[in-house]
């Protein structure tokens, strides 16, 4: 429980210690949102009217006031106003943070139960075709964009075939009197293309990651043993085999969280999904600095947490570790 | 093509008398008199239906009184504005059905529509015309939209005057929904700073043919029909849903897969893809008023720029076909000077230096500079960055080594280029005219619009007085063709002094479905009331 502690505490020291980062990267790039709301498609800068957005944000106070301020408010869950949104950054941010996670958590779904299943086959025959094809399939999976699998899926599946929706998450024309039933099947059609695109490169990695890991335990003395009393191979696959090859697995689940979110930012922008990512994409060229820094934190502050969990789950798992700590 | 041309030109002319003098209108007496497309009336069975749009960046607000840009486009379907322009740029009656110049110029009455409510049942009335310009008048970054207007009178009735210091013939063309959306006092007059208030976005309350429904400057954008519009029978549409979708090529999917009907404009090599498609049609008309000029810009600050004679060897550099065929696919049109190609104030005449390279190096010789000079240009990635790519081998024929400064964006670089003693050489922006020269042209040549921090501001830091003289008599000047005279001379002035030097005039396209009747394609392109829209499916 003390290893436990500890650890929350220093996950909270690495979240301050990531905003202050970030408030600083975001402090010394050139422009801000005022110069953003002055120039190109938002129209044309007022001297005065910049001065008074300048004076409301804060922005006219030295960088260590601003960092003061920045932090106390976030303390308090104040991430500041958006003169892009006209509104509270959380306002901005609240109804995004669902898209993602739904997005996110269905992409991490289908590349675990996909990239461990097949995985595990190829594990049981090493020099089979199958493997030999996995390690190809794996290595194209990995190396291709994120975007321009979305893109190439979008034109096959949304625009050739026309099978599936290319963007969004709702069919826009769905009119406001659909039910519940109506509304979630037309978002599960949504969300087919963009989980695949964003699950396809965690796919691949899971599936080599299970593999390597099922052909070590596959030649552990306990699975031999198990064999050698008769158990059939399910069981010594899925009881013995599987259960301690998926500890790399998960650690590896927790480390890649934050590559997932990353990634969710390009998926997002290709399918104009409605999540954090494009939010942050928009803010980017927008310069809104509230915005960009929130979803910053929130995104450090949920790979952070993300790998506490996993620390813990990990220790769960594994008697040893567990045993460890006391 | 030529009698066309001249036809056209005829046409604009007529037109602009109309609006300049605009000595009366008729009253409206019928409904096709707001109509813009009274030929293309929809069927009973095609009114109404859903019309889904990608629009290609994120929106602030929809209120334009208080700052300009595309934010108008959802704004001139939720405001309506006194007068509409026709495609050639005729005034067209909107809120106001009738109106006059008094004789000296200085006050312009007009008599408001009698049904003419705010989405919330309220009149409209010439209070809200009096609050929206000062509105505009203390926020908008137009100042000289309504610089000499000195008040409204006609209080909670319907008879109103707007009171001018000077004649301004500009006004006509300011009074139009993109530039002045006539807003509620009674909502917005409360105390609160407008640039920020919170009823921008929240409940908002218009007085147009569409009621906002859900906004969402990043996502959606819901419009729902007006019942209680005041022109009968509009809009034609139930509702209108603005995606935002900033990703150009999932607009571009978006509307060959059908989820679309419309998506934003654009300009480059995908309109070619879209014309191969018979479900698509592609439109190159509307947005002439807001005139898009891409343009090298030159900081006379600098030393070697300062040397006019530097800079007319760099326009005889330049040239314009191979720049237009390679960044632009061929689609824009020329551009010669700052007031753009479709206006009738244009000159077409004035010295557009075409292409001379031995002109060019001669020049450079005389300045001082016999064998070549090396200078440096701020861009950003995109069509600029390749233009500037283009621009660094056409002038290293005349003896000029092009330096490119890449920035991360068009934001950094304005910032760059408009801060104290900046000390950029040349860089490639783009500006937009909106309209008339006195809100958009005469920004960027005026000696008192040299400021620090504020982009599209006269950033070469160019000055001559009698440049600024010239244009000052043709924004008070109500004679079209004393004014266009004016402006004529202020052209050829300003391109023999080559403070900026234009490349070309932007031509935007819209993409749609085949189904789209009345498509917004007026001088204010989409920034327009889009109440005469319907589907044809």
């Amino acid at each position: 429980m003390k290893a436990i502690a500890v650890k929350i505490f220093e996950s909270f020291l690495l979240i301050l210690a990531v905003i202050v980062f970030n408030f600083v990267l975001i402090y010394l790039a050139p422009g801000d949102v005022v110069d953003a709301l002055s120039g190109g498609a938002f129209g044309d800068g007022r001297e005065e009217i910049n001065q008074l957005i300048r004076e409301q944000m804060g922005l006219d106070q030295p960088f260590h006031v601003q960092l003061i301020t920045y932090i106390g408010n976030v303390l308090t869950g104040d991430f500041g106003f958006s003169p892009i949104g006209n509104r509270p950054v959380i306002e901005m941010i609240a109804p995004r943070i669902f898209p993602t996670l739904l997005l996110a958590l269905c992409a991490l779904a289908f590349a675990v139960i996909i990239g461990v299943t097949i995985g595990s086959i190829a594990a049981r025959r090493p020099t089979s075709f199958f493997s030999g094809g996995l390690t190809v399939f794996a290595l194209i999976g990995f190396a291709m964009p994120v975007f321009w699998t979305g893109i190439l899926l979008v034109l096959v599946f949304g625009v050739w075939l026309d099978w599936l929706p290319v963007s969004g998450m709702n069919n826009l024309r769905l009119s406001s009197s659909a039910g519940f039933v109506e509304r979630a099947l037309d978002t599960a059609r949504h969300l087919v293309l963009p989980t695949i695109s964003l699950g396809v490169i965690f796919l691949a990695s899971y599936a080599r990651l299970s593999r390597a890991s099922m052909l070590e335990v596959l030649q552990s003395d306990y699975i031999r043993t198990a064999r050698a009393k008769g158990l059939s191979e399910g069981p010594v696959m899925i009881k013995h085999a599987l259960r301690n090859a998926v500890i790399p697995i998960i650690t590896v689940l927790g480390m890649e969280f934050g590559v997932l979110l990353s990634g969710a930012i390009l998926v997002e922008t290709v399918f104009n999904w409605p999540g954090l990512g494009r939010l942050a994409f928009e803010a980017v060229l927008t310069r809104d600095t509230n915005v960009l820094l929130a979803i910053l934190t929130m995104v450090s502050a949920t790979v952070i947490l993300a790998n506490l969990v996993t620390d813990i789950a990990y220790r769960l798992v594994d008697p040893r570790i567990r045993i460890g700590d006391v | 093509m030529a009698a066309k041309i001249q036809m056209k030109s005829l046409l604009r002319i007529a037109a602009t008398t109309a609006i300049s003098f605009s000595l009366t209108a008729a009253a409206a007496v019928a409904q096709e008199q707001y109509l813009l497309h009274p030929e293309n009336t929809p069927p009973d069975d095609r009114r109404g239906g859903i019309f889904v749009v990608g629009l290609h960046i994120p929106m602030t607000h929809p209120i334009g009184v208080v700052a300009s840009g595309l934010r108008n486009i959802p704004g001139t379907q939720l405001n309506a504005g006194l007068i509409r322009m026709s495609d050639n740029y005729e005034p067209v009656p909107y809120l106001a059905d009738e109106w006059s110049y008094s004789d000296d110029g200085k006050q312009f009455s007009f008599r408001l529509n009698a049904n003419a409510r705010f989405h919330d049942g309220e009149d409209i009335t010439c209070t809200d015309v009096a609050f929206s310009i000062k509105t505009s008048q203390e926020n908008h970054p137009f100042k000289p939209m309504f610089a000499p207007v000195t008040g409204v009178d006609g209080g909670d009735g319907k008879d109103c005057t707007i009171n001018l210091s000077t004649p301004h013939p500009a006004l006509l063309m300011a009074l139009t929904p993109g530039l002045l959306p006539i807003v509620p006092e009674h909502i917005f007059n409360d105390g609160q700073e407008m640039p920020t208030h919170p009823r921008l976005t929240e409940n908002v309350i218009g007085s147009g043919p569409f009621k906002l429904a859900e906004w969402n400057g990043n996502g959606k954008i819901h419009f729902v029909k007006n019942d209680g519009f005041f022109i009968e029978s509009l809009p034609y549409l139930d509702e209108v849903i603005m995606n935002v979708v900033p990703d150009a090529s999932t607009n571009a999917l978006g509307i060959e897969s059908g989820q679309f009907d419309m998506v934003s404009i654009w300009s480059g090599d995908d309109i070619e893809l879209a014309r191969q498609n018979p479900n698509i049609k592609v439109v190159d008309k509307g947005f002439e008023a807001i005139g898009s000029i891409p343009w090298i810009q030159l900081n006379l600050r600098d030393e070697i720029l300062s040397d006019v004679r530097v800079r007319q060897a760099l326009w005889y550099g330049y040239d314009w076909e191979e720049y237009n065929e390679v960044v632009y696919a061929g689609q824009h049109r020329r551009q010669c000077t700052g007031i753009q190609s479709q206006s009738p104030f244009y000159h077409s005449g004035a010295n557009c230096y075409d292409r001379d390279v031995e002109k060019g190096k001669a020049l450079l010789a005389e300045a001082g500079y016999p064998d070549g000079v090396q200078l440096t240009i701020s861009t950003f990635p995109g069509q600029l960055q390749t233009g500037a790519e283009i621009l660094k081998r056409q002038w290293a024929e005349i003896g000029v080594d092009l330096q490119i400064d890449v920035k991360p964006d068009e934001v950094t670089m304005l910032k760059e280029i408009t801060r104290e003693n900046a000390d950029f050489q040349i860089s490639l922006v783009g500006l937009w005219n909106w309209g008339d020269p006195v809100i958009g042209v005469n920004r960027s040549y005026n000696c008192d619009n040299r400021k620090n921090n504020v982009a599209f501001s006269n950033m070469s830091w160019y000055c001559n007085e009698a440049v600024d003289a010239k244009l000052a008599e043709a924004g008070f000047e109500i004679d079209v063709e004393k004014r266009k005279e004016l402006y004529f001379e202020a052209q050829e002035m300003i391109n023999a002094d080559v403070p900026v030097i234009y490349l070309t005039n932007e031509v935007w396209f819209t993409r749609m479905q085949n189904s789209v009747q009345n498509p917004p394609d007026g001088v204010w392109g989409w920034m327009d009331s889009w109440a005469e829209l319907w589907l044809d499916s």
